[in-house]
């Protein structure tokens, strides 16, 4: 394992480091003290297990990398990641996981307001709660909240899905509650798979998704 | 029997033919009327500026022969590879999605004719432009559509937009006509809803934020790459100064005039200032930064000529983008489809309904059998012939001021036709010393 220092590298000579590293290396981070932009852009499968707490967008259109943080992560955390795994260990800060693609986010703790906005097709499990507007414009992927969800959950959602096993404080405009089928439970219970949790019972959780009513604009012909 | 005394039939210009006709149609449909295009409304703008040509007070230079420089340097504040451009004229954003694959090809054939750059939309990066545009810029929008970060390490350079002239404070819109098979994977939407973009980013707010996100995209892709910000015309002093302050390479302020592929026509004509009135506050923001010139500015917004582009570079600007214009260049409005556009309830000159994919002239389409009337190539031909048109106009007219760099241009060589003019652009009012508000 090849061990990155804050008090000896920039930001920029770790950024290098991380996106010019040959597939399957392992990196440990140490002394990030909140940086910002922290492993972005990673391009190949690798690990990198950072210890302590980052700042804004860590892990930022990850692709394939498996990015561990050992502490809490600022705003726009795994913003527009494509694949990989990113895993919090703390809590995170507004926007996680702003319109993912793909791959996983693990968030131990709790997630701030907008988890999971304009999601594309991501899947996010947060162990804790998350904040208001969460799954906002939520396209595609699967957020999943083991405790409560603010006000507005899933507002203006397309084709994603909402699983809350807490309570919900608020649905947002076109977001309702849907039948808990066999398909989404056993879709829920691979998300979980992938993400190393184990959970026998998925009773509690409820799925929330789109109504569908504003796809198009109503158009009358009151002629 | 007397004749009564008549008056002429009197047409109200509070309640014009317009007006009502578009009460009718909102009465009868109940949703707000959507089109494409930027504002219709007679507005200042760069016709009621004039050139003061050079006599016996200044010499001019030889106007055929003498070298009048053309080139400009765009994003070299921070980035290893900045845009160098052969002309001060881009082609600015419109997606893939608004616009045809075909059209987006031609835009980007006829960019690379000239040596410029064209640019991507809200929608992403198609195989095909990225392949015939020598100098791509790839936008970074609310949306997200189609943003990966394999396609943002091919881009040349990148552009934050945070606002769009046509719709201050608004986010795009994209009618279920045009969601197509491919939009609709490019875009990850269902096919055939009418989608309504975001109006603001989803991972960051203010001034501030914008310096981390501009941070992340300069660390994604290795510090080489110019990024430009795109803000609307409504607050260009205060927003120019943010986005310069928050590490931008280059600025683009985009008036009310530019154009949008679809958007409410009250947002359009209602919203937003005119170019011309951009200009000034957005130089005076840089120049009290100590910035101007080393941020380059870029003024978008019904540029349709050499005069437009000498005008705005006289007031300060780096070079001028254009949209609308490069669009009627590769065939849009054109009156060999007059009766295409009548069935649609148009004509051509004032055809605006790019939202509905049935475009004649078969740019703001979708639609299979439209699309083919536009020959890429020939569109490229076309765009690239017009831009050239451009660059030699506005040249003529700088070697008229006597000058031999089109950014030696300045405020001193114009003079306004009307007192509003004069005082959007800070140059005295024709044949006086006059500046309103100065």
């Amino acid at each position: 394992m090849h061990i990155l220092d804050f008090e000896k590298l920039s930001l920029r000579d770790i950024n290098r480091t991380l996106q010019d590293a040959n597939k399957h290396s392992s990196f440990s981070i140490k002394n990030p003290k909140g940086s910002h932009a922290l492993a972005v852009g990673i391009n190949k499968k690798m690990d990198v297990n950072v210890v302590g707490s980052v700042g804004y967008y860590c892990a930022g259109m990850n692709k394939f990398s498996n990015i561990k943080i050992e502490g809490s992560a600022g705003p726009g955390l795994g913003e527009n990641m494509m694949s990989g795994i990113v895993h919090v260990t703390g809590d995170v800060s507004q926007y996680a996981g702003a319109s993912g693609h793909g791959g996983n986010i693990i968030i131990d703790g709790n997630a701030s307001s907008r988890c999971g906005i304009s999601m594309k097709g991501i899947d996010i499990i947060v162990k804790g709660n998350v904040g208001h507007m969460s799954a906002f414009m939520a396209q595609k992927g699967s957020l999943v909240v083991f405790g409560n969800a603010g006000h507005a959950l899933g507002d203006s959602i397309y084709e994603a899905n909402i699983y809350v096993a807490g309570e919900v404080a608020s649905l947002g405009t076109d977001c309702v509650e849907k039948k808990m089928t066999k398909k989404h439970q056993n879709d829920l219970r691979k998300i979980l798979t992938n993400a190393n949790i184990a959970i026998n019972n998925l009773d509690s959780f409820k799925r929330f998704g789109s109504a569908r009513s504003l796809y198009n604009f109503k158009v009358d012909n009151a002629k | 029997m007397t004749k009564k005394p008549i008056t002429y039939p009197r047409a109200s210009h509070t309640f014009d033919a317009y007006t009502n006709s578009e009460i009718r149609r909102a009465a009868e449909t109940g949703i707000y009327d959507i089109r494409g295009g930027g504002s219709k409304r007679k507005l200042p703008n760069f016709d009621d500026l004039l050139f003061l040509g050079a006599s016996i007070s200044r010499y001019p230079l030889e106007g055929y022969r003498e070298s009048c420089n053309t080139k400009v340097t765009l994003g070299d504040r921070f980035s290893s590879n900045p845009l160098n451009l052969a002309i001060p004229i881009t082609i600015a954003g419109m997606s893939f999605g608004a616009l045809s694959a075909q059209a987006k090809e031609a835009l980007g054939r006829g960019a690379s004719l000239v040596g410029t750059s064209t640019t991507t939309g809200d929608g992403g990066m198609t195989k095909e432009e990225r392949a015939c545009s020598k100098q791509l810029v790839y936008q970074l929008l609310p949306s997200r559509y189609g943003m990966n970060p394999d396609d943002l390490r091919k881009a040349d350079a990148l552009e934050i937009v945070v606002g769009q002239g046509a719709k201050p404070g608004g986010g795009g819109m994209l009618l279920g006509q045009k969601i197509n098979d491919r939009v609709a994977e490019m875009r990850t939407l269902p096919k055939g809803i009418d989608q309504r973009s975001p109006c603001r980013h989803p991972d960051w707010t203010g001034p501030d934020d914008m310096e981390i996100k501009i941070l992340e995209l300069r660390e994604i892709t290795g510090w080489k790459v110019p990024i430009f910000v795109k803000v609307a015309g409504s607050r260009p002093y205060y927003d120019v100064a943010l986005a310069a302050k928050a590490g931008a390479d280059v600025v683009v302020v985009d008036g009310m005039q530019g154009g949008t592929a679809a958007t409410q026509e009250v947002f359009i004509e209602n919203v937003g200032i005119p170019t011309l009135a951009c200009v000034r506050p957005a130089v005076k923001a840089l120049q009290e930064l100590g910035l101007h010139r080393k941020v380059q500015l870029v003024v978008s917004g019904g540029i349709r000529n050499g005069a437009d582009v000498a005008k705005a570079m006289a007031l300060g600007a780096d070079a001028v983008s254009i949209g609308s214009a490069a669009l009627i260049a590769l065939g849009d409005n054109d009156p060999r489809y007059q009766k295409d556009y009548e069935k649609l309830g148009s004509t051509a000159g004032s055809f605006d309904d790019w939202h509905e994919g049935l475009d004649p002239a078969g740019i703001t389409t979708q639609d299979k059998r439209l699309s083919k009337r536009l020959d890429p190539k020939l569109g490229g031909r076309r765009l690239a012939n017009y831009l050239n048109v451009m660059t030699m106009e506005a040249q003529t007219i700088a070697r008229a001021c006597g000058k031999n760099d089109l950014r030696n241009l300045e405020p001193e060589d114009l003079c306004a036709l009307t007192v509003e003019s004069a005082a959007m652009a800070g140059v005295p009012l024709a044949g006086t010393s006059w500046i309103p508000g100065a």
